[in-house]
């Protein structure tokens, strides 16, 4: 059962990367103390049959992913978009494989828009990546979720290259 | 005041000991030359030493500030009178004066101040007011602020909202590796006198006056996720009143300050609900997928009005203060939140996004009208003065929070610029009737 579920996860995770087969990741991750790899548990400690298919550049393409802590959102959105899929599939597979550790997902807005609008949105944003992982097989008992609105914001600047990396949700491992 | 508690008396006090000079300017950055012209004659000084605040100087700024007068450059005047018999209403008359108010500050005893003034009518040569105050040299600014609402309401008829208060949160970037300063902040309506309330190295956000002015409710992440509390400002004792799961947020006080409406998401979504707050009993008011959000009651408290995103954009809607169907109030745009009444209940002020800029706007709600009041970007956080006349909001300037105030047709605008920090989210107090010191 628990097998069968690996091989789902992983299965997905492959149609995702092939999906996106030869995009770079152009996220804003400069000076990003937190995007490190998450723990010594690599995502090959996976030992489910398709991890092992996986060749050494998908394996490589996935520590990539998983090394990306945030994921971003549009204007007024928490539409998961191809990029941020990609790479919460990558954090519920390792979840999965490592189901000791616990997480919690923060989201966060940009500063347009009103405040407490900005706090529920944050939230919004924060349950989509939960909704998400929950799908992938990630006990929702894991996962803790908390908005910050727009009252954390990474950067300060009041411009759209700075709003685009406030509109995210942070995968926080405990 | 009532507010000055011990503790904050020692923040005050440090607050000046560390910026002797002013911390704040008000810079008019609209204006109107169609008010009342009014002439304040400088109030003559009789004692040793001059008290730290300059009372008529206050009170024309106030009355600048209101864009209801036209206040006389101090260089035409043909002569300065301080007391009734020498007060010549030709002078006046030749300026094309309507108006004119004289006064002085004595100083009484130690510490111990007598001001008085008067307001004149210049063509029917009669006096429409005059008051004594015997006060205290931290009370100068106060008894201006009184002296700028009876000429206020002698003239205009309405009622004059200087003598009331605004709630506001900054935040001060520390020195490389030190946390944000985050403080709720309590000040006159010219912005001076600034007491902090409550000081925390995580985010504040949403103060809201209690109906009676004594108390504050807002959000703070103190415990790393948002929780409603209510300080009071006589005290300062605080209770925690929200922390449920996920988010407690928006809380507005119910007109007659027995229940607070608030955001919550303890059952999965953000809806509104309300609180009684001898009972802390909930009740949910909205029952919709959407985010349903930042709730105000109307003067009257039948009705709630508050943001939601169920037709797919943030708009304003109304509904019952005891729930029931919502009526959708703002088409114009495809953001309009964060909705607040004027104290008469005919209107509302909230943020809208027009050409992609967020600015103050304004609807009548027998009509349905909306009228933008701002031409800036990020406008955000309007509070009407409770005679309705000014709205308070914040906004951005060289990218940094300001605070400024916009009349509510949209003709006098100003900015209040603090020396440091970022400010934001103001919240214009109601009237404070306990603050009373004439004779």
């Amino acid at each position: 059962m628990k097998k069968r579920k690996y091989l789902a996860v992983s299965l997905l995770i492959a149609l995702a990367l092939a999906g996106c087969a030869g995009e770079e990741a152009t996220k804003p991750t400069a000076g990003d103390e937190q995007g490190a790899a998450p723990a010594q548990t690599a995502p090959a400690t996976d030992k489910s049959a398709a991890g092992a298919a996986l060749s050494d550049q998908e394996k490589q393409r996935r520590a990539e992913l998983l090394a990306q802590r945030r994921v971003y959102f549009a204007f007024d959105s928490s539409t998961i978009d191809d990029e941020a899929r990609a790479i919460i599939e990558a954090h519920a597979a390792h979840l999965v494989a490592n189901p000791q550790i616990k997480l919690s997902l923060e989201g966060n807005c940009d500063e347009r828009g009103t405040r407490e609008y900005n706090l529920a949105l944050g939230e919004r944003r924060s349950q989509a990546v939960e909704k998400m992982m929950k799908v992938l097989g990630v006990a929702g008992n894991r996962i803790k979720t908390v908005s910050y609105g727009e009252e954390k914001p990474l950067c300060q600047e009041h411009n759209e290259s700075c709003w685009r990396q406030n509109r995210r949700a942070e995968i926080v491992y405990k | 005041m009532r507010i000055s508690l011990k503790w904050i008396a020692v923040t005050v006090m440090l607050l000046w000991s560390f910026s002797a000079r002013a911390v704040l300017t008000i810079e008019i950055t609209r204006g109107v030359d169609t008010g009342t012209p009014i002439a304040i004659v400088p109030f003559s000084w009789e004692g040793p030493a001059k008290p730290g605040q300059n009372v008529s100087d206050i009170v024309e700024a106030d009355l600048a500030r209101s864009g209801r007068f036209a206040v006389l450059p101090r260089k035409d005047f043909i002569s300065t009178p301080h007391e009734d018999k020498d007060v010549v209403f030709k002078d006046w008359r030749i300026l094309k004066a309507e108006a004119l108010t004289i006064g002085s500050v004595r100083s009484a005893a130690p510490g111990k101040f007598q001001v008085q003034f008067r307001l004149f009518d210049v063509f029917k040569e009669t006096q429409i007011a005059g008051f004594r105050y015997n006060v205290s040299a931290d009370l100068l600014r106060s008894v201006a602020h009184q002296i700028s609402d009876i000429i206020y309401e002698k003239i205009t008829g309405e009622p004059g909202a200087f003598s009331t208060r605004i709630a506001y949160v900054t935040r001060e970037e520390p020195p490389r590796g030190l946390p944000p300063v985050y403080k709720l902040q309590v000040a006159d309506s010219d912005g001076f006198n600034a007491q902090t309330v409550v000081r925390s190295a995580e985010p504040l956000m949403s103060p809201a006056w209690s109906p009676d002015g004594n108390r504050l409710a807002y959000v703070s992440f103190e415990d790393r996720r948002s929780k409603v509390y209510v300080q009071n400002l006589t005290d300062g004792r605080r209770e925690l009143l929200a922390e449920f799961t996920g988010i407690n947020s928006a809380p507005a006080w119910s007109p007659d300050g027995t229940r607070l409406a608030l955001t919550l998401s303890r059952d999965g979504n953000a809806e509104i609900y309300v609180m009684l707050l001898n009972s802390r009993a909930l009740k949910r008011l909205t029952f919709d997928p959407a985010i349903d959000t930042e709730p105000s009651w109307s003067p009257d408290g039948r009705d709630i009005i508050f943001t939601s995103d169920r037709a797919g954009s943030p708009q304003i809607y109304r509904m019952n203060a005891s729930g029931g169907s919502a009526e959708r109030l703002t088409f114009d745009g495809d953001y309009n939140a964060r909705a607040s009444y004027a104290a008469d209940g005919k209107s509302i002020t909230f943020v809208s996004r027009s050409q992609g800029a967020f600015r103050i706007a304004v609807m009548r709600l027998d009509n349905k009208t909306q009228q933008v009041l701002t031409d800036t970007s990020l406008d955000e956080s309007p509070s009407f003065a409770p005679n309705g006349r000014m709205i308070i909001y914040a906004t951005e300037v060289r990218g940094r929070g300001v605070l400024a105030s916009v009349s509510a047709d949209g003709r006098v605008r100003q900015l209040f610029k603090f020396e440091e920090g970022d400010i934001r989210e103001p919240a214009w107090s109601p009237y404070n009737r306990e603050l009373q010191y004439k004779e």
